[in-house]
């Protein structure tokens, strides 16, 4: 489903990526493992389009991802390193608005992914009031939410408790059983099916 | 199923109206910033009616052109330090209309405001009351362009730290000519002349802003997001 051919990526003067392929395909997670600034961030954002490869591509469904940006991103779902959060609204209305410009979503869906990921009991509160654990669980609803086909993750159990660690394996478990792809930056191996995990070092 | 673009585009806005409710002073700034410009004037200049009526259109654009460069300081850069940026640019919708949509509700949070409030202001310098409707309109169009054109160098200025003094540079050169047809039907709605020859001008590079603007804007803001 998803192919990264030999992808070239150049941060200032420092050649981060050279030449990083993988292929991915439904109910398989490729972990990305490696030393703090080795380029797993810079590798989950190009898959996502954020930054364009200096050489090298990336397909999505047979196709380059750039060439139907649109449908491939209607595809994707990306959690970075900060929550992607209005500090002023409260958990339910981000994913209110930043879901709902990506597909029409009711109340009740968004009240599920909340109780799913143990955020319903401070859905109301603003989120500059809640916790970095907190925060990352109310992202972690929007992921469930965007009904998305591939998740790029990165470092997602980042502040979280160890419920919260447990809560991502079982997430990204659950998404494998739906025939979904993960790509995760990770620091620890996730215990997965070995037929289920695509591990890369950078 | 995708939400329809004209749904995502009023999600866009009402977000933004909710926050600018929540945390009102970034859009109370610039207006104070721009009454006091406007109501100093008459204080410094001279007590003489007929010659601060002389001086209005240049002082009322002044400081909306100034105060406006001071909101759009506020345009793109919170949503780019809290990803919401990025969550457009991935969210499979047209990154062009979505900062359209943002950009139309931040004028309708500082330039419609301002352009609402200029009688305030332009009472002050001696404006005749007749003449208030051409004021308030004439602001109201420019600074709507102002806001399109303005998006683009928010836009380019995204990745700059302390990017307000990059912004108005870049700004400034495309701002000139709003800046001298709006002060042009100014001064003409207040010496009771025919105003729409430079409001034509004025749409016309409103209209210009509205196709470009937000094109240049979106390829600008994904390279602030690299």
């Amino acid at each position: 489903m998803l192919t990264v051919q030999s992808v070239h990526l150049w941060r200032g003067d420092r050649h981060v990526l050279r030449g990083v392929s993988f292929e991915g395909s439904a109910g398989k997670c490729v972990l990305l493992t490696g030393k703090n600034g080795a380029g797993k961030t810079t590798l989950i954002r190009a898959i996502a389009g954020l930054l364009d490869p200096e050489e090298g591509q990336v397909f999505w469904r047979g196709a380059p991802a750039r060439e139907r940006r649109n449908e491939y991103h209607a595809e994707l779902a990306y959690l970075g390193h900060e929550p992607p959060l209005k500090g002023d609204l409260s958990a339910r209305e981000n994913l209110k608005y930043s879901i709902g410009i990506r597909r029409p979503v009711t109340t009740a869906e968004i009240d599920t992914a909340l109780t799913r990921t143990g955020a319903i009991t401070f859905a109301d509160r603003a989120v500059r009031m809640l916790s970095a654990g907190q925060r990352r669980r109310v992202a972690l609803a929007g992921v469930l939410l965007a009904n998305a086909v591939l998740w790029l993750l990165d470092e997602p159990t980042t502040n979280l408790d160890a419920d919260g660690q447990q809560l991502v394996r079982e997430l990204i478990a659950e998404h494998l059983a739906r025939a979904g792809l993960v790509v995760a930056a990770v620091h620890h191996p996730l215990p997965l099916p070995a037929e289920q995990l695509v591990t890369l070092e950078l | 199923m995708t939400t329809p673009a004209l749904t995502a585009a009023r999600l866009v806005a009402l977000r933004d109206l909710r926050l600018a409710f929540r945390k009102p002073s970034q859009v109370i700034q610039p207006l104070m910033f721009f009454m006091i410009v406007a109501t100093l004037f008459p204080l410094t200049l001279t007590p003489e009616m007929s010659r601060l009526r002389d001086a209005a259109p240049g002082v009322l654009w002044i400081g909306a052109l100034l105060s406006s460069l001071l909101a759009l300081e506020f345009l793109f850069r919170d949503d780019a330090v809290d990803g919401t940026l990025e969550q457009f640019a991935l969210s499979g919708q047209s990154l062009t209309w979505m900062l359209f949509a943002k950009t139309c509700t931040h004028w309708l949070l500082t330039g419609l405001p301002l352009a609402l409030s200029a009688p305030i202001a332009a009472a002050a310098l001696g404006v005749s009351m007749g003449a208030m409707g051409g004021v308030v309109a004439s602001l109201a169009l420019g600074s709507f362009a102002m806001s399109l054109v303005g998006a683009i160098g928010a836009g380019l200025t995204l990745g700059a730290r302390r990017g307000g003094v990059l912004l108005s540079l870049l700004t400034l050169p495309l701002a000139v000519p709003i800046l001298i047809f709006g002060a042009r039907a100014t001064q003409l709605a207040i010496s009771g002349g025919d105003i729409a020859p430079p409001m034509y001008l004025l749409g016309a590079i409103a209209v210009l802003g509205v196709t470009l603007a937000p094109l240049a804007a979106a390829a600008a803001v994904r390279i602030g997001l690299e």
